[in-house]
């Protein structure tokens, strides 16, 4: 069963039936909001990137995003870039895999993030969504969805952090501006 | 809101860290000088570039690229600073575009931290430059503006550096052109991209990403160039492809026990013939090695420079810095450390141990192509009918685990000449060595790349020609001179070497015009043989003249696309007096040393991995008995 997480809530991540997750991935998806007025209709496409920062006691050690697709270590692997966003048809529009059992062993945190490459705001976004699946059998097992937008450029979704011998997602939700993950940092830090 | 500026225009900044981004389109090289109240530069630590990307409050890229994020702390930049000059300069003596003319007008940003732009500036009507001051930062009654500059040179870094005042400029400009083709002649042509069905057992599933080419590397190597002029033929063949091999079907792994990899097997990766899936196999644990190397080097670092702010914060406690509590912390800090890289070490093994063990099982499975010339298939080697995808032309490691041994697999045809560094300031090895016997080393490994190449091509496609300008290597070609596989004996003397270059460039010249005409082989005069060329020259520049110099750059440039290659035994230092102009030579070569050395990076990580020639075990006949039966096939099988 999937775990509709609410802003702040943690979840301890195992399999179904115990045993240790090895794989997941975190899937970020979202839609252009339609437009008010004479053209309703035309919904503009919106730029969003991923991207997931591999911190070691709250140093970043490694970034994933649309120019560096793979963390040196090869434990996180992005997807590509989306560079309209969705379908609307509530798929993942862009796809970050953790290896977790790869994952080197002074990384204690990766934390996902968001943010409008074109500028636009998220109240030009709709249904954007972050959710956790475990790649071996295709399983939800978290996902948090955003309430509604707002007049700022990225959000800080959710991280994934060791938690004793496993792991565990924490949804974090927190509206940020900027438009790479550099501009980030400073948001994210207390989330750590 | 954003100020677009126009040339000549300047704008305030409204902080001191900022960020400049480049984007070109095209690779470029992005520097910065720091200049005095009158705009001089009073040396060269005064400036940033790819060789010395660094200087306080500012850093640059060490690669050339098409997009470029400078770094600026416009505080830390030292009293004496009053004016940031952020210039871009196309690299030279690459495929790449030597003038602005020919590429798209770069544009540069300033941004703040949080990524609000705060100016930007088109760089347009470029023509002839080559390089080009785009921005100035500048000090004004205490506040810093940014103006558009635009302005280019002609003559390229050394003449935009002269006008700012740097003595010996041109120096400098050689010194920065040196290191981007540092740069680019120590980086391993990019990887075959990953397929999705791939799946090595590490990849967590479907959809894995293609692994990401640093800036400035080279293009993809996986595709052959095709030469097409205008009409001229174009293959449609998929270049990946071999046509007449029905996909066999491929190895299948035994299942694995619970809690356990699956055991490794030869060929388990994607591709259409075993030939294919051997070299993904081969380039996927070049990739695995250098990230689970990465993993631990990293952990390691975050352990040593955590231990040392814990060391530090117990030393400066006044309380802790006597007596035993301040031991007991110190103490902390050194267990959490060994803790840590214990743990990552943990890692590293496991990982070692599987790669390892695939290694194992593949090394004995290799076809001659990518064998050692120690392994057994060699024994029954027969000249092929098919030329492989590619060649081993030795062996890559790392220092975790020197026995752990990459095979570096090259593309055939080849896409660039070879380079064999005679020269004694390449490494620390070859630096003790007497330079007779490096120089002898230099030419062995010549010799056995030549062999490796000669045995994996069919018989009358690859031929090989060799100038030794002194024959001071005489004894040392004696496997390629007495086995019969070069088409006349190592060209001597002045007169040898401008008829062996006469003869190649003229074959470049005519094969070129053949392609533009549209007519490939037909065109070419009867008795043309139309395999591929290798020329192997020794002493350079012993017994070269202007001309005979100009020849060998043409080849150099002209010849990889038309099927001639060039493998240089040089000593760099040697050809010193000719200056920058054989700096696009050296470029265009990948530079392999006779004796190991670490001075290649791969293409994710960019460690520094150590490379070792293809040389034959010491009494091993191996390569004398495989020339030889090359030779017998030359003289034997019909044209």
């Amino acid at each position: 069963m999937t775990v509709n997480l609410s802003k702040g809530q943690a979840i301890s991540l195992e399999k179904q039936g115990g045993g240790t997750l090895t794989a997941v991935r975190m899937g970020l998806g979202w839609q252009a909001a339609p437009r008010r007025g004479l053209f309703g209709k035309r919904t503009q496409e919106i730029d969003l990137d991923a991207s997931a920062v591999l911190f070691a006691d709250k140093q970043p050690v490694d970034v994933v995003f649309f120019r560096h697709l793979v963390s040196d270590d090869g434990s996180v692997r992005h997807t590509g870039d989306n560079l309209v966003g969705g379908a609307g048809q509530g798929g993942d529009d862009e796809s970050i895999l953790v290896d977790l059992s790869r994952v080197p062993v002074h990384i204690d945190q990766i934390v996902f993030t968001v943010n409008s490459f074109t500028g636009q705001t998220f109240q030009e976004v709709q249904n954007a969504f972050c959710r956790l699946v475990d790649e071996t059998n295709g399983q939800e097992l978290a996902r948090y969805t955003l309430d509604g937008g707002g007049q700022y450029t990225a959000q800080i979704m959710a991280k994934v952090h060791r938690a004793g011998a496993g792991w565990q997602m924490t949804a974090i939700g927190n509206a940020a501006n900027g438009r790479t993950f550099q501009d980030l940092m400073p948001a994210i830090l207390p989330h750590l | 809101m954003t100020a677009e500026l126009v040339r000549g225009q300047n704008h305030p900044l409204p902080g001191t860290r900022l960020e400049i981004r480049v984007s070109a389109g095209t690779p470029v090289v992005a520097g910065a000088t720091l200049g005095d109240e009158q705009g001089r530069v009073l040396g060269a630590e005064r400036v940033a570039h790819p060789g010395s990307p660094t200087l306080p409050g500012l850093e640059v890229s060490r690669q050339a690229a098409a997009d470029h994020r400078l770094a600026v702390d416009l505080e830390a930049l030292g009293e004496g600073v009053h004016r940031v000059h952020v210039l871009l300069a196309l690299p030279l003596g690459t495929a790449g575009p030597s003038r602005f003319a020919a590429v798209a007008a770069p544009f540069v940003a300033v941004t703040a931290l949080d990524g609000t732009e705060i100016a930007s500036f088109t760089l347009t009507g470029l023509d002839a430059e080559s390089a080009v001051v785009a921005l100035e930062l500048y000090r004004r009654q205490g506040a810093w503006k940014i103006r558009a500059i635009g302005q280019g040179y002609a003559g390229g870094l050394a003449d935009l550096l002269a006008d700012q005042g740097l003595p010996e400029a041109g120096r400098l400009a050689a010194t920065i052109q040196d290191a981007i083709a540092l740069g680019a002649s120590r980086s391993v042509a990019a990887p075959p991209p990953r397929t999705s069905d791939d799946a090595r057992v590490r990849t967590p599933g479907p959809g894995a990403a293609v692994g990401p080419t640093p800036a400035g590397a080279e293009p993809p190597a996986a595709v052959p160039q095709q030469p097409v002029g205008d009409g001229g033929p174009i293959n449609y063949a998929h270049p990946r492809r071999r046509t007449g091999t029905p996909p066999s079907p491929a190895p299948v792994a035994p299942p694995a026990a619970p809690g356990e990899p699956a055991p490794p097997v030869a060929g388990d990766a994607g591709g259409w013939s075993m030939d294919e899936r051997l070299y993904n196999q081969v380039w996927g644990m070049f990739e695995d090695l250098a990230r689970a190397v990465a993993a631990y080097r990293s952990a390691v670092d975050f352990a040593d420079s955590r231990m040392e702010q814990e060391l530090d914060r117990a030393l400066s406690d006044p309380r802790g810095r006597m007596g035993s509590a301040g031991e007991r912390a110190r103490e902390e800090a050194r267990v959490k450390r060994e803790d840590l890289v214990g743990r990552a070490r943990e890692a590293l093994d496991r990982d070692l141990a599987q790669l390892t063990a695939e290694s194992e099982v593949v090394e004995p499975a290799l076809p001659p192509p990518y064998a050692r010339w120690d392994n057994p298939v060699w024994h029954a080697y027969r000249v092929p009918m098919e030329l492989p995808m590619a060649l081993r032309i030795g062996d890559l490691t790392l220092p975790e685990q020197p026995e752990l041994r990459i095979p570096m697999l090259v593309r055939l045809p080849l896409e660039r000449g070879l380079w064999i560094d005679s020269g004694r300031g390449g490494s620390d090895e070859a630096a003790f060595m007497d330079p007779d016997r490096l120089k002898g080393l230099a030419v062995d490994t010549a010799v056995a790349v030549a062999a490796r190449l000669l045995a994996v091509y069919p018989a009358h496609e690859f031929a090989v020609h060799v100038i030794d300008p002194a024959g001071s290597a005489a004894g040392r070609l004696a496997p390629l001179t007495r086995s019969g596989v070069l088409s006349a004996p190592p060209a001597a003397g002045a007169a040898g070497v401008s008829e062996v270059l006469a003869r190649l460039t003229e074959r470049v010249d005519l094969v070129q015009m053949a392609v533009r005409a549209g007519a490939g082989a037909d065109a070419l005069p009867p008795g043309m043989d139309t395999g591929e060329q290798l020329l192997i020259v020794n002493d350079f520049p012993h017994g070269f003249d202007d001309r005979a110099l100009n020849q060998l750059r043409y080849l150099a440039d002209e010849g990889p696309s038309v099927g001639v290659h060039l493998l240089m035994v040089a000593d760099r230092e040697d050809a010193s007096e000719y200056g920058p102009v054989l700096q696009p030579l050296w470029r265009s070569l990948l530079r392999l040393t006779p004796v190991p050395d670490d001075h290649l990076a791969d293409p994710w990580v960019g460690h520094a991995w150590t490379y070792e020639p293809p040389l034959a075990p010491p009494g091993s006949r191996v390569l004398e008995q495989v020339l030889g039966q090359v030779g017998e096939a030359r003289a034997t099988w019909p044209h």
